[in-house]
């Protein structure tokens, strides 16, 4: 596979970089937040407000697929943008069990409710908290989806993906402008499809077989190809493999599209460097252009061009 | 309470015994929305390497455990990008900072000493001796007394006036064999450990959980082990040692001056909860009252053996 890197490129360019001493300062200029202000993550300690199952669990072949709305007290935000995610981590676990990133599903004025689908130890714990529970919060971390009011903008989600653009659509000014196709391989009863559709126009596909599926990437692709006629931008968020997807025909169409990567976390503050993902040619600071940079601080939310998913780094020594 | 440690007389003083853990805290600037970082005794920060270095393949985390299992590969920007970026933004007037230095051959760590050494904003050097020796055929440089030694006097002889740090790793049949080689070798204070090789595996993929098959443990985990070669080694050695592994608590730093330890690095634990080292800070001297200790260089060591 290729890696897009390789040793001496890297080398050169680091060099070439060294060279232009502004080149950094004017990528930070450039990708400055919206509004031209910093959104300062805090960590509070929150009490859980309610916990309950989305749908009824799914029998699988690794166990029963089950889905809840998390709902905490509010953090003390002074801001926040869909898209964006925290860290969270029941207070009474040892210390010893590390926190998991959760996106930012909606914020009201009293709470601020997360969408969790059980995949392991992490999120089992999670779905076990009860009411009146602390947890231990740290957000809102990582980069937003981009909001253009007057844009046709389409949403991609598949699966648990749909979950950060319930709150999109809580601040969009006109969710005219916004639809959604929505894939998912279990009833759409175990996701808040019926949320989502008083909000805007939702176009959702249950595929249960691989020919379901690939109608559902054929739809997408269709849906993809009309928004680029339009004008259009889109964003995805959902599993890799759908994301990659996304991705490619993104490309093809040149359709700006922006992706939500979901990988492991233990810090989501940059620190831990568990959750990188490798930059193309046009990631805007040069300097890492073609190299691992952490989905927790530069994302989860991407411009698709500015990613190689095809990249992989490969294998060293153990 | 004076918490003061002089881990090199005039050279490198901590306001307490308190730094954070190469590979857990960034460069520091992104815990800073957390606390405040001047008040640690010191940061190391994340493991720096000569040029960019791409790291080991995705996925590197896993939770096992009381620990966590790695593979980050030192994932770096390089020590060039970290001096022009990170330092000028680091409080390092107030708060020593302390790069932990990588490198794959005894030339490099020179050249990445002398580089860092430069700066004034640098307070001190600390060595990865996990890292692998290329010139021995990937054998790491802690396993191995002489090598553990070369890397060592390397990074001391670019380093000038700066103190250098020996990071060593257990994973040897004698730590304290290695502990006076890089004693003998110039290094001014030891810390230890580095983290400990690892497997978890996933039955129904039948794969390894990382993508590079094997990575480091941290965390509790490992606390008993680190305590062991703290407390082997401190009692060796007459540089200071700095405790590393599994700390999360002021109780558990008391643990590693008790055994010896002038100072401790926090390390994961700082992923658990971004807040865990300024806590620590804030918790150490009640804590200290709370066990009847006054002077902490008169604690240091005092375990009966």
């Amino acid at each position: 596979m290729s890696t897009g890197y390789s040793e001496n490129v890297g080398i050169r360019k680091y060099y070439f970089h060294a060279l232009d001493p502004g080149a950094f300062a004017r990528h930070k200029e450039k990708n400055k937040p919206r509004g031209g202000t910093m959104i300062t993550p805090i960590r509070a300690e929150l009490t859980v407000t309610d916990n309950v199952p989305f749908g009824q669990p799914v029998p699988g072949p690794e166990g029963e697929r089950r889905f809840y709305a998390l709902t905490l007290e509010r953090p003390e935000w002074k801001s926040w943008q869909p898209g964006q995610f925290i860290m969270l981590r029941p207070l009474s676990c040892e210390a010893s069990v590390w926190a998991r990133p959760m996106t930012i599903c909606r914020v009201t004025s009293q709470s601020l409710v997360l969408f969790i689908r059980v995949v392991g130890p992490g999120t089992d714990r999670f779905s076990r908290l009860k009411s009146g529970d602390k947890v231990v919060v740290w957000g809102p971390l990582g980069t937003g989806f981009e909001m253009r009011p007057d844009t046709p903008t389409l949403l991609l989600a598949r699966g648990v993906g749909i979950a950060p653009f319930a709150g999109y659509a809580d601040m969009h000014p006109d969710t005219s402008n916004l639809s959604m196709l929505f894939g998912h391989t279990l009833p759409s009863s175990n996701y808040p499809t019926d949320a989502m559709a008083a909000r805007m126009e939702v176009e959702s596909l249950h595929d249960r077989t691989p020919e379901e599926l690939e109608t559902f990437h054929s739809v997408m692709r269709q849906r993809m190809t009309e928004y680029k006629e339009r004008g259009g931008i889109c964003l995805a968020c959902g599993p890799m493999p759908f994301l990659k997807k996304a991705w490619k025909v993104a490309n093809e169409l040149d359709l700006p599209t922006q992706l939500l990567l979901e990988e492991r976390m233990s810090c989501g503050i940059g620190a831990c460097l568990g959750c990188s993902t490798i930059t193309s040619k046009h990631w805007p600071d040069p300097v890492k252009a073609g190299l691992p940079v952490q989905t927790c601080t530069s994302g989860p939310v991407f411009w698709a061009k500015e990613l190689d998913l095809d990249a992989s780094i490969p294998a060293r020594r153990s | 309470m004076d918490l003061h440690v002089s881990l090199v007389p005039g050279l490198l003083e901590l306001k307490n015994p308190i730094l954070s853990a190469a590979g857990t805290f960034g460069s520091g600037l992104e815990y800073m929305p957390y606390g405040d970082i001047t008040q640690l005794g010191g940061i190391i920060t994340n493991g720096l390497t000569l040029r960019p270095c791409m790291g080991s393949p995705m996925p590197r985390i896993a939770e096992t455990p009381s620990g966590l299992l790695t593979s980050v590969g030192t994932q770096s920007d390089g020590a060039e990008y970290f001096l022009r970026e990170a330092l000028p933004q680091l409080p390092w007037r107030e708060v020593p900072v302390i790069p932990n230095l990588n490198a794959n051959f005894v030339d490099d760590f020179s050249e990445l000493a002398g580089m860092l050494a430069a700066e004034e904003g640098i307070a001190a050097l600390e060595v990865n001796l996990s890292c692998h020796n290329d010139n021995r055929s990937g054998q790491r440089f802690s396993q191995n007394p002489v090598t553990a030694a070369r890397a060592v006097s390397a990074v001391k002889r670019a380093a000038g006036n700066k103190p250098v740090i020996a990071k060593l790793s257990p994973q040897i049949m004698d730590i304290v064999e290695v502990a006076r080689s890089v004693e003998a070798a110039g290094a001014d204070v030891i810390s230890c450990i580095g983290k400990v090789q690892g497997l978890a595996v996933d039955v129904r993929e039948r794969r390894s959980v990382l993508g590079n098959i094997t990575g480091g443990l941290s965390g509790p985990a490992v606390k008993p082990l680190a305590l062991r070669c703290v407390w082997q080694i401190a009692r060796t050695v007459d540089i200071p040692v700095i405790g590393v592994g599994g700390i999360r608590s002021a109780l558990d730093v008391l643990e590693f001056l008790l055994v010896g330890a002038h100072a401790v690095s926090v390390g994961s634990a700082s992923f658990s909860d971004p807040e865990t080292i300024f806590r620590i800070v804030q918790e150490l001297p009640a804590v200290c009252e709370e066990y009847g200790i006054s002077d902490i260089s008169e604690f240091r060591g005092s375990m009966q053996a």
